[in-house]
């Protein structure tokens, strides 16, 4: 409503521009789940094209003696998503000084859905990916792959750093119980973020997000499952327990905000810059990416979990039965579960670590910094609830909607119709 | 006497063994794609599902329609701002000529998707322009282009605003000037020398310039998802998703066939309404 972000040209974008990439995320737009989709469809296209469409589902049970006789080879091969981990890789680098295995690290997750259509046949043809762990959200994609017997079962005597770390709702999540097949590797928050030079009261309530007052500069995700669950929340339905009948109707709630001129576009990782711009002044959002934007670039965007809740999501590792080095795979998942790693990492990525105790040894290195910038960059990471959830939040964060896979394409299509009109 | 019949064959091989590798085998896979049923999960089988097409036709028709619609407009922008740019340059270019194409062809250097992204700041609310508007007292403080139908028009016809210019350009600067001083001598005014000689000449320019254009912005996607909003969905857009969130391969390849179609219906109509053999009778005679 007032004028103070009219620039020509974001200034965000000439710092990223101009200077050296002293921040690791110092480029604005290139947030970790940020993706070129182009690059990600055409190379899941043509992986399309060249293996035709099978569809054999695989038997488990081949898999009971699994870990037996199983053994290190020395080399890893790992997918993750750009921007995971810093570009010193060193997570990575301690894993090898520690254990003696060379990690072969490839950004390769660029989108889940297009990274699935990419391995999927491959798998379907018991061909090996060139990886031998992934990374994948807790999402219809995880639970195919699950469905279709593609990954391997954990042996859970291989990984006592997550029985002793791992906190307790990251070991009793609804899409893979008791950890069979994954452990995560670091969660986020999808809520709501607005930006208070444009929004001059508190936001509360997910309602915010149908307020006439806001007309046409309100965001909504496209991701199906992401939007659903606003679409149930603003319903009043805990999304983990809805029916078809819930779906439908918050498909309607969903499709009167769109009809009504309040939703400006549906976006899937490019919130922010509107967000900063004022295009938008209200959206949904993820935790992670509006931490980083106000502690990299100085913004003040707001994030609020709703009173109705907000959901807590989940990157996953696992490891696809077409591995080459499983107990390698295996080793790098207990290992990215010492609490000094795992800060590390959460220190780069700002997510929320599996890991509680993390909280204590980011404060503790907050401690031996001093009063330096990164001092207070870390007492700050430490005391935020966006990375570090308090118990209160935890309460009111929900869990995705678990649908069997058959269930799945015709919930997807309910809510495309909504964000695909 | 045999090597030189076979010449022109083995000339000729790598293009057909081109077009059949990466056109025809993929469009016949696709074609037989488009008949399955089944999902991932079970594997697709071949049951020569023609419903398929029902369908695709049925959920999506106001998209596919919308594609054709916003591909046109794009088009008829292109023609608007290309013909007289294309015109200037061949004319009135002089001895740069080279240098304003090359600053014409300059921002294609950069990525397609970026190029795009950058229309997002230059259109933004209180952007470079809408916001000195607004500043000005021009523009209302709640107008907005970007994320609008305008804003996706706009952005396909920069993205392909050269593939207008380039074959009108072609088709003028060789054209032969005497055929215009001939209408001066035979007491034609400039307007209809522009009209009789020029615009005639220039038309297998044109046509070519519409295909090039029509085309790729009635299947494009990605000015859809970047500068577009609600109900700006283009049938690009579902395909996309169709093959890679959902993994609804016959849809998305029944669908695919579907545009196909449309598209050769209307190039064939619009081939046969411009009668452009006897635009080419014109030029050359």
């Amino acid at each position: 409503m007032n004028n103070r972000s009219r620039a020509g040209i974001d200034p965000a974008l000439l710092r990223g521009l101009t200077r050296a990439r002293r921040s690791p995320l110092g480029l604005p737009g290139l947030t970790r789940r940020r993706t070129l989709q182009a690059g990600g469809a055409a190379a899941a296209a043509l992986a399309l094209s060249a293996c035709g469409v099978g569809g054999q589902q695989r038997d488990p049970a081949a898999d009971a003696n699994f870990w037996e006789g199983k053994e290190r080879t020395g080399n890893l091969r790992w997918a993750n998503w750009p921007l995971y981990m810093d570009s010193e890789r060193t997570q990575i680098q301690q894993f090898t000084e520690a254990t003696g295995i060379e990690v072969e690290y490839k950004e390769d997750v660029q989108e889940a859905a297009s990274f699935f259509g990419q391995i999927q046949p491959k798998l379907a043809n018991e061909d090996d990916l060139g990886y031998d762990l992934i990374v994948l959200p807790n999402g219809f994609e995880l639970a195919k792959l699950i469905e279709l017997g593609y990954l391997i079962q954990l042996d859970h005597t291989q990984l006592p750093n997550f029985a002793e770390y791992a906190g307790e709702i990251y070991k009793n999540s609804t899409f893979d119980p008791g950890n069979r097949y994954t452990v995560p590797y670091a969660s986020g928050i999808t809520g709501i973020a607005y930006n208070p030079e444009f929004i001059d009261r508190e936001i509360t309530s997910i309602q915010d997000l149908w307020d006439p007052a806001f007309e046409g500069k309100v965001g909504m995700f496209s991701d199906p499952q992401e939007i659903a669950n606003f679409g149930l929340l603003a319903t009043g339905v805990t999304p983990a327990d809805s029916t078809s009948a819930d779906w439908e109707a918050a498909a309607d709630k969903l499709r009167e905000q769109r009809d009504s001129g309040i939703v400006r576009a549906y976006y899937d990782q490019d919130f922010i810059q509107p967000l900063t711009n004022g295009d938008l002044w209200i959206t949904m959002a993820w935790s992670g990416d509006i931490y980083q934007q106000n502690s990299e670039e100085g913004t003040n965007l707001k994030f609020v979990i709703p009173e109705e809740g907000a959901t807590l999501w989940t990157d996953n590792l696992m490891i696809p039965y077409t591995t080459q080095a499983p107990v390698d795979a295996i080793e790098l998942m207990n290992f990215l579960y010492e609490p000094e790693i795992a800060t590390g990492l959460a220190e780069y990525i700002s997510y929320i670590p599996p890991v509680p105790y993390a909280q204590e040894v980011m404060l503790e290195w907050a401690e031996a910094e001093g009063d330096n910038e990164r001092g207070d960059a870390l007492r700050e990471m430490a005391e935020s609830p966006l990375v570090f959830p308090t118990e209160e939040n935890y309460q009111n964060l929900h869990n995705f909607v678990v649908l069997p896979t058959e269930e799945q394409d015709g919930f997807s299509s309910l809510f495309q119709a909504v964000t695909q009109s | 006497m045999r090597n030189r019949k076979l010449t022109p064959y083995v000339l000729v091989l790598p293009a057909w063994t081109w077009l059949a590798l990466f056109f025809v085998v993929p469009i016949g896979g696709m074609l037989s794609l488009s008949l399955t049923t089944g999902n991932v999960i079970t594997g697709f089988q071949q049951t020569f599902e023609v419903g398929n097409y029902a369908d695709a036709i049925g959920t999506y028709w106001e998209q596919i329609l919308r594609s054709l619609l916003y591909g046109g407009c794009a088009t008829l922008v292109c023609i608007a701002i290309g013909y007289p740019m294309a015109y200037w340059i061949a004319f009135r270019g002089g001895a740069y000529k080279s240098t304003y194409l090359l600053l014409l062809l300059l921002p294609f250097f950069v990525s397609f998707v970026l190029r795009t992204i950058s229309w997002r700041f230059f259109l933004s609310d209180n952007g470079v322009v809408l916001g000195a508007f607004k500043d000005l007292g021009l523009l209302p403080e709640g107008f907005a282009v970007l994320n609008t139908a305008p804003a996706v028009i706009l952005g396909l016809a920069y993205n392909f605003l050269p593939f207008m210019v380039l074959p009108i350009y072609a088709v003028l600067e060789r054209m032969d000037p005497h055929l215009v001083e001939a209408a001066h001598d035979l007491y034609s005014d400039r307007l209809r020398a522009f009209v009789h000689v020029i615009l005639p000449v220039s038309l297998p320019g044109v046509f070519a310039g519409v295909l090039m254009t029509f085309i790729p912005t009635s299947a494009d996607y990605v000015n859809a998802s970047v500068l577009g909003g609600t109900h700006n969905t283009m049938i690009g857009n579902v395909i996309q998703t169709q093959y890679l969130v959902n993994n609804n391969y016959p849809i998305a390849a029944s669908i695919t066939f579907v545009l196909m179609g449309l598209l050769l219906i209307g190039i064939f109509s619009y081939a046969r309404a411009l009668g452009t053999e006897r635009v080419m009778e014109v030029h050359t005679s």
